[in-house]
């Protein structure tokens, strides 16, 4: 039973992957592309993660998978944040679509 | 000292699951291992030790964040793949603005944090003598900062101060 509900939350895991690969290709910029490769990819490999704990069970893997669990949620926010942070004092320009950029505003005066 | 005493804890929790299943070799290098650990880190991770001892925290972090935290995950997984999927790519990005009340450092991180797992949001910087988030959102509804904030930070910034402040 618990392999049937693993191999589930494998598939869906797998599943939100791939759509975030997905959106690394067809999204236009570096932060548009940030949040499909974090929401996706941190979710996805959870899910992966739990659904391998399911099926092994609280063996030395298992215990292991969860923990990887929770260093995922922790860092990868983190990660994203100083890559997009870094991307905008580095100059990278918003996609021309994007309607509105306060933090440039804020800071243009700046050096 | 205080603080080193429960990193030194956690430390050797996170060491005794990784070297599952526990045997006395391995835990007893871990206590050398945490305790090291504990000793070149330990004033950095946890600043104000005080607050671990609230029983009612824990609760309101396991009871109410956490499950909103995930559901807002999910809905936000859904979203994304929505909108990738779609095949005019409806999106409608910029970097907004919003305001913070919350001043702790933790509660600061985990805002951060929760801000890029749901929908449509991303924390680009932080501002914290203002109290000020920059917000990367993938489709701007309210250009506005008081209304920005009401969308963004209110469903996050109760129950952080209540676990965190």
């Amino acid at each position: 039973m618990s392999n049937i509900i693993g191999l589930i939350f494998i598939s869906i895991g797998f599943a939100f992957d791939v759509f975030g690969c997905l959106g690394l290709v067809r999204l236009p910029d570096v932060y548009n592309r940030l949040q499909a490769a974090t929401k996706c990819v941190t979710l996805g490999t959870c899910s992966i993660l739990f659904g391998t704990f399911l099926i092994v069970g609280l063996t030395s893997a298992g215990i292991k998978a969860l923990l990887c669990i929770i260093f995922l949620i922790l860092t990868s926010p983190v990660a994203a944040h100083a890559i997009a942070r870094g991307a905008h004092r580095a100059g990278v320009k918003l996609w021309e679509g994007s309607v509105i950029d306060r933090y440039a505003e804020d800071k243009e005066g700046e050096a | 000292m205080k603080s080193k005493i429960v990193l030194f804890l956690v430390a050797y929790l996170v060491w005794a699951l990784l070297n599952w299943a526990p045997d006395w070799q391995h835990l007893l290098v871990g206590i050398f291992i945490a305790w090291f650990v504990a000793f070149m880190t330990g004033d950095l991770f946890i600043t104000r030790p005080h607050i671990l001892k609230h029983p009612q925290r824990y609760w309101y972090f396991l009871v109410e964040y956490l499950p909103k935290f995930l559901w807002e995950c999910l809905k936000a997984n859904v979203d994304v793949a929505y909108r990738v999927l779609h095949p005019d790519l409806p999106i409608n990005p910029g970097i907004v603005k919003v305001k913070t009340t919350l001043k702790a450092d933790t509660a600061l991180t985990f805002l951060a944090n929760s801000i890029t797992l749901t929908p449509g949001t991303l924390s680009v910087d932080i501002d914290r003598d203002n109290g000020v988030l920059y917000v990367h959102w993938i489709d701007v509804k309210e250009k506005d900062v008081e209304a920005a904030t009401k969308i963004i930070v209110e469903r996050f910034e109760k129950m952080l101060r209540k676990v965190f402040e």
